[in-house]
């Protein structure tokens, strides 16, 4: 489908509001401080995003409490907290575990369920990885054992986001139907959760290991189809923060090679710092055609979502790294401290780039759509 | 450019529609239906009413283009010789031009009867054009020129060509030039083909000899010649750049799976052929987000004439094109030993006729890509300086007349 890709005077408004709201309540201080903390948010500033703002329950329907809206605001909200890398369970609760929910859960689980996450009251994690470390659905091993009410769980998930502070997990596991998605909650007997030690330590990860843990099935039946659609789902709004964090390292690399002087003249000016920076703002302006092409064709529930999708997040992927790459370089000695920002979009972007499946394993993907 | 006439989309549709009630492109050839395209209006819709155009937004252009594709198998397209015309020459005639030019070039460029050529780069001035030196003096109502031109694309084939000339070596070099409409039949013009990489000669160096150029035919003021180029310059970017194709999965990228299709399958391993799909995906996004951050310039294009932005198409599709078509002969493996077409100078495409042999000969052409219409290296200086801001560097040609600056 060709897409218009305009944006609105409310899209710009949404903007706006949330860049002012994380330059306020996300800076460079905040972020910090939550890096080091082992719950990696602030329970008050996620208080403010889903009360003020509405952000917690920005994809789910108002009929669950939620606020309703779109991919495309999705996508304006998430560029906004790559730049601002904002520590939050948003990823984990407001967008993947929402997409989940949404997608393959029964309209009793989700009236339960969304209104929480909708409020910021509840916030909900999807397991899905395991220490296989694949990302498609083959990878997914553990499996559900019973039925009705007496299904149980047992193996390892692991790389899960907020998996150590979420109050509700959904576990993606095998069934003899195919997949299926169970929810456990964080009380549950048999639930062991442990912090991983992150490469990035803006987004928190916890192994969990499950000894026949009591879990209630959200649907009925094979998920696979629509949980391929979610995972679809989460890395175009990934994409989208990248496209945000990717943006800011070009910004940055920008400002100081205007304002630091060498020889006698900006290094902005010399080819080997411009040529560098032009070649940026391509990657930064393709990223952006991927991570808008995979949001409105989400927005629109395009038949070639998981196409987009994959295309996006393997070239974002790439972009923001070279783009935070690029960035300590431009910075020198500078970008190579802890006290400068830059590492922190370095980690954050090879982490974005790993999670939920490197570039490759999206490029498989797109090959497969497309017929390569 | 004034506020552009608002019209449906619909109402735009049955304009196209009218026209082709008309004139149908099924059973009337491209000139005479093109020439009744341009009298509808339809031409290019962002133009002004009687120009070819209904004053409307740049981005309904692809509706008209649209709705004749519904409608008609045959789908008379902008003439191959006629790029530079109707990309770059069509622009500057309509800003610069007097009425009467409008009124007799501008139908003639679409509908593909005359073609134009830009006549800017010389030997001694490439990237920095504006130290050129072909010199053009006045002499009553007439200009008198003399000097060369080169790398002139379709000059053999132009009636009229956007000269570039220095009409004032005393000053520093922006001043002193002056931009002209050449007649390619007047005396003194000599156009001699120029032999290249791919055995073709689309290019010419052209010989101007005491030549002489009406007065009126100048576009813009005297001295204000480079003012008139940016135009030209800028449209030439987009006409480049914003090229690519508008369908998912067509043009270049379309020609690239057909060899990756007819390949020898057996010439690889398994571990070969996974390194090659790989790459050959990469090829596939590259071109996808070409597609679409065109289709995204075209939608944030508010005024007909394109910004700096247009540098970002132009040097990223410069550099696809060089890799895709690397990887063409890469993907081929022996096969790319040879080369059927030959080297055989020839004014014209030659023979083609299979997906390897056209990939081959586009691995050749490519290499033109990020030096034609300013080289890649000329596009970041653009994009690092007038987009990103960035300083520009220290110059030794500022501020110095002309015909004291250095030169090779
Ligand atoms: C196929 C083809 C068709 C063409 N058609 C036309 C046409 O129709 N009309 C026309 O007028 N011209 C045409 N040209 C000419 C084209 O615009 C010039 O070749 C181009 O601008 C480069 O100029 P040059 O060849 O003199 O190279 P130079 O300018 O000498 O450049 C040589 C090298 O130096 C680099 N360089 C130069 N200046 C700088 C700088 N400031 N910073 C960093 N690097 C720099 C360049 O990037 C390049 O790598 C055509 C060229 C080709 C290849």
């Amino acid at each position: 489908m060709a897409f218009e890709f305009t944006f609105t005077e409310e899209h710009d408004e949404l903007r706006a509001t949330v860049r002012a709201f994380l330059e306020e309540r996300s800076d460079e201080n905040a972020v910090r401080e939550q890096m080091a903390s082992e719950t990696g948010f602030d329970p008050d500033v996620w208080a403010q995003m889903a009360e003020q703002i509405g952000l917690a329950g920005l994809i789910i329907p108002e009929e669950h409490g939620g606020a309703g809206m779109g991919y495309v605001e999705l996508l304006v909200v998430m560029e906004e907290m790559g730049r601002a890398l904002l520590c939050s369970p948003f990823l984990s609760s407001a967008v993947f575990a929402a997409n989940a929910l949404q997608s393959c859960a029964d309209e009793a689980t989700q009236k339960e369920l969304l209104a929480g996450i909708a409020a910021g009251e509840t916030r909900v994690t999807v397991a899905h990885a395991e220490p296989n470390g694949r990302w498609d659905l083959d990878g997914i091993q553990l499996s559900a054992t019973g039925s009705g009410g007496n299904v149980t769980l047992t193996g390892t998930k692991t790389f899960v986001l907020d998996g150590h502070t979420a109050d509700v997990i959904l576990v993606a596991a095998r069934t003899p139907q195919g997949i299926g998605l169970f929810r456990v909650n964080a009380d549950a007997s048999g639930l062991r959760r442990t912090a991983l030690p992150e490469l990035d330590l803006t987004r928190k990860l916890a192994q969990l290991e499950f000894a026949s843990t009591p879990a209630t099935p959200v649907s009925q039946g094979d998920q696979s189809a629509a949980f391929a659609r979610v995972l679809a789902l989460v890395v175009a709004a990934l994409s989208a923060e990248q496209v945000g964090g990717a943006q800011k390292c070009l910004d940055m690399a920008v400002e100081y090679a205007k304002t630091r002087l060498q020889f006698g003249r900006p290094i902005g000016s010399y080819q080997g710092i411009k040529h560098k920076c032009a070649d940026m703002l391509v990657a930064v302006e393709f990223a952006k055609s991927a991570a808008y092409n995979a949001c409105f064709a989400a927005a629109e529930d395009d038949p070639d979502l998981i196409e987009s999708a994959s295309l996006a997040k393997a070239y974002c992927s790439e972009s923001y790294f070279h783009a935070a790459a690029d960035n300590i370089q431009i910075h020198g000695g500078m970008g190579f401290t802890w006290e400068h920002p830059a590492h922190l979009y370095f980690k954050r972007a090879k982490a974005s780039e790993l999670l939920f499946g490197d570039p490759s394993h999206h490029r498989e993907i797109v090959a497969r759509e497309v017929g390569i | 450019m004034p506020d552009h006439i608002q019209m449906s989309e619909d109402e735009l549709r049955e304009r196209t529609r009218a026209l082709l009630e008309e004139v149908h492109p099924e059973t009337t050839e491209a000139i005479p239906f093109r020439r009744k395209q341009y009298e509808h209006g339809l031409a290019w819709v962002h133009f002004p009413e009687g120009h070819g155009g209904l004053g409307l937004s740049p981005k309904m252009n692809v509706i008209v283009q649209d709705e004749i594709g519904k409608h008609s198998k045959v789908v008379h397209q902008d003439p191959g010789a006629s790029i530079i015309g109707i990309g770059m020459g069509a622009p500057v005639v309509l800003t610069y031009g007097t009425d009467e030019m409008k009124r007799d070039m501008l139908p003639r460029i679409f509908s593909g009867e005359d073609v134009w050529c830009q006549m800017f780069s010389e030997p001694s001035a490439g990237s920095d054009v504006a130290g050129l030196a072909m010199r053009a003096e006045r002499d009553g109502d007439e200009w008198v020129v003399n000097g060369q031109k080169v790398w002139t694309t379709v000059a053999h084939l132009s009636r009229w060509g956007m000269l570039l000339a220095r009409t004032n070596p005393d000053v520093p070099k922006h001043d002193g030039l002056s931009y002209f409409v050449l007649d390619m039949q007047a005396p003194g013009v000599e156009v001699r083909p120029l032999y290249q990489i791919t055995g073709e000669a689309e290019f010419n160096e052209v010989f101007l000899t005491d030549v002489r150029i009406p007065h009126d035919r100048m576009l813009g003021k005297e001295g204000q010649g480079w003012n008139v180029a940016i135009t030209t310059l800028m449209n030439e970017r987009v006409a480049i750049g914003g090229g690519g194709s508008k369908k998912k999965g067509g043009g270049g990228i379309a020609q690239l799976l057909k060899v990756w299709n007819d390949r020898n399958k057996d010439a690889s391993s398994p571990a070969q052929e996974a390194i090659l799909r790989d790459r050959m995906t990469q090829a596939w996004i590259e071109n996808e987000l070409l597609r679409v951050t065109s289709q995204r310039a075209r939608a944030a294009q508010k005024s007909g004439t394109p910004g700096p932005e247009g540098s970002v198409s132009k040097l990223a599709q410069a550099e696809i094109h060089k890799r895709m078509w690397e990887l063409g002969v890469d993907v081929m493996g022996a096969t790319g030993l040879t080369f059927e077409a030959g080297y055989e100078l020839r004014q014209g495409y030659g023979s083609l006729n299979s997906a390897l042999e056209l990939a081959k000969y586009q691995f050749l052409r490519s290499r033109a890509n990020s030096i034609e219409g300013g080289t890649s290296e000329i596009m970041r200086n653009i994009l690092g300086e007038r987009v990103l801001g960035l300083p520009g560097e220290p110059r030794v040609d500022k501020n110095v007349a002309w015909k004291d600056v250095p030169r090779s």
